[in-house]
């Protein structure tokens, strides 16, 4: 009996090892990331200057004498992530509180596959029906000489967060207590009533939470972004050809060298502090959730 | 107690992992020696060459297990100063040699031929741009088809990125390097010619191999882009790729032994293959 239960504890510690070991494998290449970005991302600015590099509005890595400034970068990254949410965070919302609270059953069960599909599709699919349908689709509604813009890009970006958003929407809109809808409904409201003034308010911040988790989708998208949006190093304009965080280290780095690779480094640095910022007030969200 | 067994787990992991790094090490050379030459064969230079320069070096590696062979993307002039100053075997430029250049005792080879053709849409009705107007529209100073004989609509300019070979190549050779106003900087040839098919009013450019029906390529100073024309040189958006060694200094035998298979028979699929025309 008492050795029965010393083999049981060996086991036990054993399987626990190989447990934390897998668990540290994957905080390792979260520290190893790190700490290489910032290893490999710290020279170039400390030689462009952290002034310069940041708010400089003049990006020419190649010229003879090279010039890097990413604040074109930078603002189009913000403007391009805060547009794909003024369009999907409205879509994807009222979509899961149909799905949540009114479609028959039938439907939320085709609808909810539907995005699931959407959310499993490659970005490089997204990336190539933007580049062959919406691009010359802008370029004949708006009569403008090209239609690879800004404006491609967040209408890309905002389809492919719609799925991020639905999900978690839902998943929030669903835990809220038939208890609380019902009472509201026993007093008189309406069921929309209801769901707005009851479902919606009880599930805040798990939607907020849906709506920073689309932020950092959009903000990390690459490849969807690239083939759409012109890649020219502009200040962000509506119909102007841009150039984002992500796409600015992809689309050069395969030839770059010296002090343009090192640079590069610097701006996946910067949208790596980007990322970890939305990452934490996700955290924040989602804590303060739990709590209620 | 713990901590104790997983650091020792951890620790025996990796040396178990460096260990077999090892004796895979070993057992290379050991399963196929198929020729007697090693040693290193060294490069340097242009950035445009790699493709080729890293297709040829990679294909003599495989047949030679004991040779490893060096890339170093630096650029045609510090690849030819690297020559000079004997700190690599071989130099790689995208522009032929300078007379100075030749007269501090270095011999140019030339391996092949790169044409870029200009491209536009298959709807658009000019079919011919000088070399000049071709600068002229990248640089901004023109901005309309009709000042070209073309429609009256907006050109819009579609390049690749920096530091791309092709962009090197066309930028300086039309001499417009750094002033280039893109409408679009794409990452591959695909891409440029997948934009240039879209868009009637759009012109591109790419590696002349890649061209395909859906872009036409226009005639530069009347001059059909073709394999022909680039290597009669009648072709005007054209560079050789170099070759650069020292005259009077032979180069060891296992870099003789690259420079003759670079420039033998059967490398020409491997040089065609990079999207170059091939001149031996």
């Amino acid at each position: 009996m008492l050795k029965q239960n010393n083999k049981n504890k060996v086991i036990e510690t054993v399987i626990h090892i190989v447990f934390l070991l897998l668990g540290l494998v994957a905080v390792g290449f979260v520290l190893l990331i790190t700490v290489y970005l910032i290893i490999s991302g710290i020279p170039a600015i400390r030689q462009i200057g952290l002034f310069d590099f940041l708010f400089g509005t003049k990006w020419a890595s190649t010229n003879a004498e090279p010039e890097f400034g990413i604040l074109p970068f930078i603002l189009t990254s913000v403007y391009g992530t805060a547009g794909a949410i003024l369009l999907g965070v409205p879509v994807g919302f009222l979509t899961a509180v149909y799905l949540s609270k009114a479609a028959p059953p039938k439907v939320k069960s085709i609808m909810e596959t539907a995005v699931s599909l959407l959310a499993g599709i490659p970005s490089v699919v997204y990336g190539l029906v933007g580049m062959m349908v919406l691009v010359p689709l802008i370029r004949n509604v708006f009569h403008v000489p090209d239609g690879a813009s800004l404006l491609a890009a967040i209408i890309v970006l905002a389809i492919m967060i719609l799925p991020s958003i639905i999900k978690v929407s839902i998943t929030a809109l669903d835990a809220v207590p038939a208890e609380y809808e019902d009472a509201s409904l026993a007093l008189g409201a309406t069921p929309i009533e209801t769901y707005f003034r009851v479902s919606v308010p009880a599930a805040k911040s798990g939607i907020a939470a849906a709506v920073v988790l689309g932020v950092g989708r959009a903000i990390g998208e690459a490849m969807a972004v690239m083939m759409v949006a012109g890649n020219v190093a502009n200040m962000p304009s509506l119909f102007q050809s841009v150039r984002f965080l992500t796409t600015a280290v992809a689309s050069e780095m395969s030839y770059s060298s010296g002090l343009q690779r090192q640079a590069l480094f610097s701006i996946a640095l910067v949208l790596f502090l980007f990322i970890m910022l939305i990452n934490a007030v996700l955290n924040l969200l989602l804590k303060r959730g739990g709590d209620q | 107690m713990k901590r104790i067994a997983t650091i020792t787990l951890t620790a025996v992991l990796a040396l178990g992992m460096l260990a077999g790094c090892g004796s895979k090490d070993d057992a290379v050379p050991s399963e196929a020696p198929k020729t007697e030459l090693s040693g290193t064969v060294s490069t340097d230079g242009s950035t445009s060459m790699e493709k080729v320069i890293g297709a040829l070096g990679e294909s003599f590696m495989e047949t030679n297990d004991g040779v490893t062979f060096t890339y170093n993307p630096t650029g045609s002039g510090s690849g030819i100063t690297a020559v000079a100053e004997g700190r690599c075997d071989i130099g790689l430029s995208s522009r032929s040699l300078k007379d100075e250049e030749v007269a501090q005792g270095l011999t140019e080879t030339k391996l092949a031929l790169d044409g870029i053709a200009v491209v536009v849409n298959p709807e658009n009705p000019v079919e011919d741009l000088t070399l000049e107007q071709i600068a002229q529209i990248y640089t901004g100073e023109i901005t309309n088809w009709s000042e070209v004989g073309g429609n009256d609509a907006e050109i819009v300019v579609i390049g690749r990125e920096a530091g791309s070979g092709t962009r090197d190549g066309f930028e300086s050779i039309t001499g417009t390097g750094e002033a280039c106003q893109y409408r679009q900087e794409l990452t591959s040839t695909g891409d440029v010619i997948t934009t240039v098919a879209q868009n009637p009013d759009a012109i591109g450019y790419a590696s002349l191999a890649s061209v395909e029906d859906s872009v036409k390529a226009l005639s530069v100073d009347g001059v059909q882009p073709s394999e022909d024309t680039v290597k009669d040189g009648s072709y005007a958006i054209q560079r050789p790729f170099v070759l650069v060694t020292r005259t009077d200094e032979p180069l060891s035998d296992v870099a003789q032994a690259f420079f003759d298979f670079a420039t033998s028979a059967d490398a020409r699929e491997i040089i065609s293959g990079a999207g170059v025309v091939a001149l031996f």
